[in-house]
Parts: structure tokens; sequence; C-alpha cells
């Protein structure tokens, strides 16, 4: 490439995926914008303490850190780039020939942030994901935590959520967690992992050739391994947190054996003190802004991506967890792919093709954490009718099961609007896919798919507006950027709101 | 004190001076470090809950603690519904407790 840079990418996080996107697409020649709603670089994996609190050793806290300051120094330096961090992206319209993003850009859930908007040539989605905790009696006492915010706290604040935790749920990503509050200071009494070995085993073990290539991943995992033996932390397959107890607070869990199903096996409950518990089944990703751009779904609810990391929609490019839960070596290299096939680029260049085959590697490592760490069934076992499902509205599961029994529908637009679960601020975020399991309405959802949609329905990942935004601020909006919904849609209908939006239901 | 930072002392990644701040909850003042957030000023002072459900009454603090599930939220400097997990704390920033949680049911 050469001469002054000309085409506008614009990336959407500044996880692993984002930032290694966004320093292919400036290396390939274009000129390149970052958003992210955190006010520093990193995502969730490289949450860091801010500027105004600097530690000498601050690495011992990471994995790869290395990699971070390399590609955000890289990134401030280069004159083609714009890092806005602070940005909140609240809405996604699409044009006759692309899309245009609408930004706040300022403290988080201030008044009066300044709105921008973003018509760029190309986009690259690098939303990351968020923990999905799966209820269970009392995990809405104070004490509670799912996974990542013990991670968020120990990393990003050094504050460690107990003096005895239990770390407890679904996946590799336990184990950095452990690690974590073992750095910050805390006892971690144990790490229970919901699959038994026979699930772990086989997601692992199988086809063990294929690992040779994840060889980075597995001595990451190896070091954390050590790091618990040395801590004498005991790490218990096959056990889940099934109830906290507490007044008020988290004092006592009750830890039971599972079956492979996921099925509690009575008499096998025992209940340990503890003060503190994480917990985590897994990963959903961050979907609303592919769903609202028409971008195709996979079965199982990931971003439809080609070998170029395009999605169906032209202009569109998505990386890291949006594709499928792979960690952030997938996602750095996914990350390299898009921003250079979003810049333009040649792919076929002998960089760019490396780095494809280190995406396709990465690729095998997410299957195999589905197979051997995904949700089984049995987990609604350890539901009682006053666990609460909804922590929004404190809908609990016999609620959900009378509103089943007194409308006689499964579908689950129905039954939130009856139940309210689902429809408060965190607009489903929470609760939304245990609600359609729970419903057994898979992945039917109850949402009309985007014009360009195939594959499953969006349904309760649909959500037209991000994130709530204060109404003087959609008041102060110029004209075109005033009206990105259809009239049906929430935000018109709630004048009396200052969070608005979260309120409705999504699905129009 | 359950929640708690960490002792500077103590920590491997061998964090600077602190630079200390005080916010005011419920008029109490609560000790802080620059760069915290308003929910990791509270939790690393031992507070775990400050807000109370609408519905059944329940203390919530932080949960996610990534912005996602808004059962932090408090009111700040006279603003309700700020997410305590993503809002940096500053000196004198007046916090109160949200009875009735976020403001979202028409």
């Amino acid at each position: 490439m050469s001469g002054a840079p000309s085409r506008h990418v614009v990336v959407v996080g500044a996880g692993p995926a984002g930032l290694a996107a966004a320093h292919a697409a400036a290396r390939a020649g274009a000129r390149v914008t970052v958003l992210d709603s955190a006010d520093v670089l990193g995502g969730q994996y490289w949450r860091h303490l801010p500027a105004s609190r600097p530690a000498a050793n601050e690495r011992v806290l990471h994995h790869k850190w290395g990699t971070y300051r390399e590609l955000a120094r890289a990134l401030h330096a280069h004159p083609a780039v714009t890092v806005v961090p602070s940005a909140q992206v609240w809405s996604l319209e699409r044009l006759d020939d692309g899309v245009r993003l609408n930004v706040l850009v300022g403290e988080p859930d201030a008044a009066g942030r300044e709105a921008r908007t973003f018509e760029p040539d190309a986009l690259v989605l690098a939303p990351g994901a968020h923990d999905r905790t799966l209820p269970f009696p009392g995990w809405q006492l104070p004490g509670v935590y799912s996974a990542g915010a013990a991670q968020a706290l120990a990393k990003g604040e050094r504050v460690a959520v107990g003096r005895r935790v239990v770390v407890a749920g679904a996946g590799p990503f336990l184990l950095p967690v452990a690690s974590s509050l073992l750095r910050t200071g805390a006892a971690v009494v144990g790490v229970h992992e919901a699959n038994g070995l026979g699930s772990l085993a086989r997601g692992w073990l199988d086809r063990p050739w294929e690992l040779v290539g994840a060889a980075g991943k597995a001595g990451e995992l190896a070091g954390y391994v050590r790091e618990l033996v040395r801590h004498r932390v005991p790490w218990r397959p096959g056990e889940a947190v099934v109830a906290a107890h507490g007044d008020g607070q988290v004092e006592a869990v009750t830890i039971a054996r599972l079956d492979p199903r996921w099925t509690p096996v009575p008499g096998t409950e025992r209940q340990v003190e503890a003060d503190a518990v994480a917990v985590s089944h897994g990963f959903t990703p961050r979907l609303e802004l592919a769903i609202a751009a028409g971008c195709a779904l996979t079965p199982a609810r990931f971003v439809v991506v080609d070998a170029a990391q395009a999605t169906s929609v032209p202009g569109v490019w998505a990386a890291g967890e949006l594709t499928g839960i792979g960690g952030a070596d997938a996602a750095l290299a996914e990350g390299a792919v898009a921003g250079t096939a979003a810049a333009g680029g040649d792919l076929r260049a002998a960089g760019a093709a490396r780095t494809a085959r280190a995406r396709d590697r990465s690729r095998g490592f997410a299957a195999r954490i589905e197979a051997a760490h995904g949700i089984r069934g049995g987990w609604v076992h350890w539901l009682r009718d006053d666990t609460v499902v909804c922590r929004c509205e404190e809908t609990t599961y016999g609620r959900l099961r009378e509103v089943v029994d007194l409308t006689g529908s499964r579908e689950t637009r129905s039954v939130k609007l009856t139940s309210r679960a689902g429809l408060g601020p965190c607009q489903a975020r929470m609760c939304g896919r245990t609600l359609q399991e729970l419903l057994d309405d898979g992945g039917s959802g109850a949402g009309a798919p985007g014009p360009a949609c195939e594959g499953p329905a969006p349904g309760v990942d649909r959500r037209p507006v991000v994130v709530p935004v204060r109404l003087g601020d959609l008041a102060a909006l110029p004209a075109p950027s005033a009206s990105p919904l259809d009239p049906s849609s929430s935000m018109t209908s709630l004048p009396t709101t200052s969070l608005s939006a979260a309120s409705q239901p999504q699905e129009t | 004190m359950t929640s708690h930072r960490m002792p500077a002392g103590s920590d491997p990644a061998r964090p600077g001076p602190d630079h200390p701040l005080t916010i005011w909850v419920d008029g109490e003042p609560v000790p802080g470090t620059a760069g915290q957030t308003i929910a990791g000023v509270l939790l690393g002072a031992g507070r775990r809950q400050w807000r109370t459900t609408s519905q059944d009454g329940a203390p919530r603090g932080v949960f996610c603690g990534i912005g996602v599930c808004f059962d932090c939220v408090v009111e700040v400097n006279g603003l309700r519904d700020v997410r305590a997990c993503l809002r940096r704390a500053q000196d004198g920033d007046v916090v109160a407790r949200q009875g009735a949680g976020p403001e979202a049911t028409p």
C-alpha cells in the first residue's frame, strides 16, 4: 500500500481481537478508528490498573502482557490510528451502502456525553463476550459474583472479593480466576468444575495431535494448575455450587456432585463456609451490534464468518469471542485476519497467510472447550420454586412455571411479557438464554429475523438499543441519528424514564 | 471485613504510591484511591451491598463487575442509574443508595 490512507476502518472493541484488527488494518494502509466503552485499552482479557495507579510489576497479573503493551504502543504511535476511549456504541443503523454507528463518548452513564456518529468504509466487530452464570438458590446474595467480576476486580482494582472464596462453574476460565484471587491475597477454598473427568477427557484428549498447535495455551493452563497445587487448592471435577446461604450476604455454599448431565446426585451435598463465590458456566458473545447489522448467526448463535473473517453483511467483519469462544490466541489471530481484510489488504501475503493458519489452529480450541466444558441440561434440577431466575425483575422459577401453566404458552416473548423476566435494565443479558432453555424453545426465540438474517432468529440477543441511554442525551442528538429505530420500538414509548429502552421487550 | 483492597506492601504487582480520595456514601466518608471505580472503593472498604431491590427489598452490590448486569447502580452526585463498577471515583463524589433499583419500570 502506498499514498495517503483513505479507507476508513472502524474497530469496535479493544480487547485482543480488536487491538490485533486495528494494528493489522493500519499496517495494510487504512485509516483506523478504535472505539471501546472502557477508558483503558485491553478489554476484559487484559483488564488492568489505570494510568493513575501505575504498578511496577503488573505483568505478573497477566498472560501475554508484552503482546498487549506492544499493540497498545503501536496503535498510539501510528499516525493513521485514532483511539476513542470511553466510547459507548449505543446503536447501529443500516444504510443503503454501509452502516452508521451512534456513539456516546464520556464517563459511563453520565449525562451530556458527546454524541458522535461514524459511517466507516469497513467495520470490524470485536466486542467480546461476558460471563454466563446459571441461576441457583441464593445466587442473588451479595458475595456471589460472576467469575469475570472476581477477575476484573482483582486485575483492575487489586480488590479481593472475599477472604475465603469458592470458585465454581465450567470451563478453563475458572483456573485464571482462581489464580488472580490467589495473587490478590484471597484463600481459594476450592475450584469446582461441573463437568466430570469423562467429559473433560473426551473434550481435551480427543485427537491430541491437534493440540500441538495450541501448545502455548496448554502451557498456560498447566501453569495455573501448578499454582493451584502449590497453594493446596483442591480442583474438583463433576461438582457444582448448587446453593448459596446467608443472612443478607453469603456465609456458606452447598456443593454437590453432578452426574454427567449435571444433575445433582442426591446425598452428595455438603456445606462449605465461604464469604464469597465466583461462578461462571461459560460465555455469551455480545451479539447486539452484529444482529443490528443483519449478520447471519450459526445454530449455536455465534456470528458466521468466512476464511477472511467477513460476515454475511458486506463491509462488516467479526473477530474474537463473537465468532466462537476460543480465547485470546484465537482472538489475536482472527483480529489480525479481519483487520487486514477490512483494510483491503492482501490475505495471500506471507504474514497474513501465517496469521490465517494460526487462526485455524486456535479455532479447534473453541470446539474442545464446548465438548469438555459445555453446559448440560441437568442443572435445572438444582432450581427451587423460590430461586430467582431474572435478577433484574426478581422473577422466580416458580413464577415462570406458573405463567407457563396459566397462559399455556412456552413462547419466550409471551412468558417474558407476563412474568416480566428478561425485561429489566440488563435487557436479558443475564437470564435470556437461561429463559429460552427453561422454556425449551431452543434457539427459535421470538424475534422476527432481520431481512438479511439466516439461521436461528436472534431472539433474546436482539437489542436495538445496546445500552440504556438517558432521554436528555437522545433529545440532544442531531436529526439523522435520532431515529435509528422503527417507530414501534421502545425509545418513543417511554417518556417517563431516564433509562429508556431497557424495560421494553426488544423483539419488535 | 470480607472484600478488601490488597495491601500494597504484599502486592506482587508492586503498585506505586496511592493517591487517596474520599467519597461520601449515604453521608458517610469512604476512603479509596485514585483510579478505583466506585464499586472498587466500596468493595475495597468492605462494603458489599449498596442497593435495595424494588420487588423483594433485597440487598445487591456487584455481580458481573463489567457493566452488563446493572445490579450495582447507584446515584452519583444526584444522577441516578450510574453503574458503580464502571464509573471511576472522584474525590468528593456523593453516592446515594437507590431504593427502587434502576428506573426501568414504566
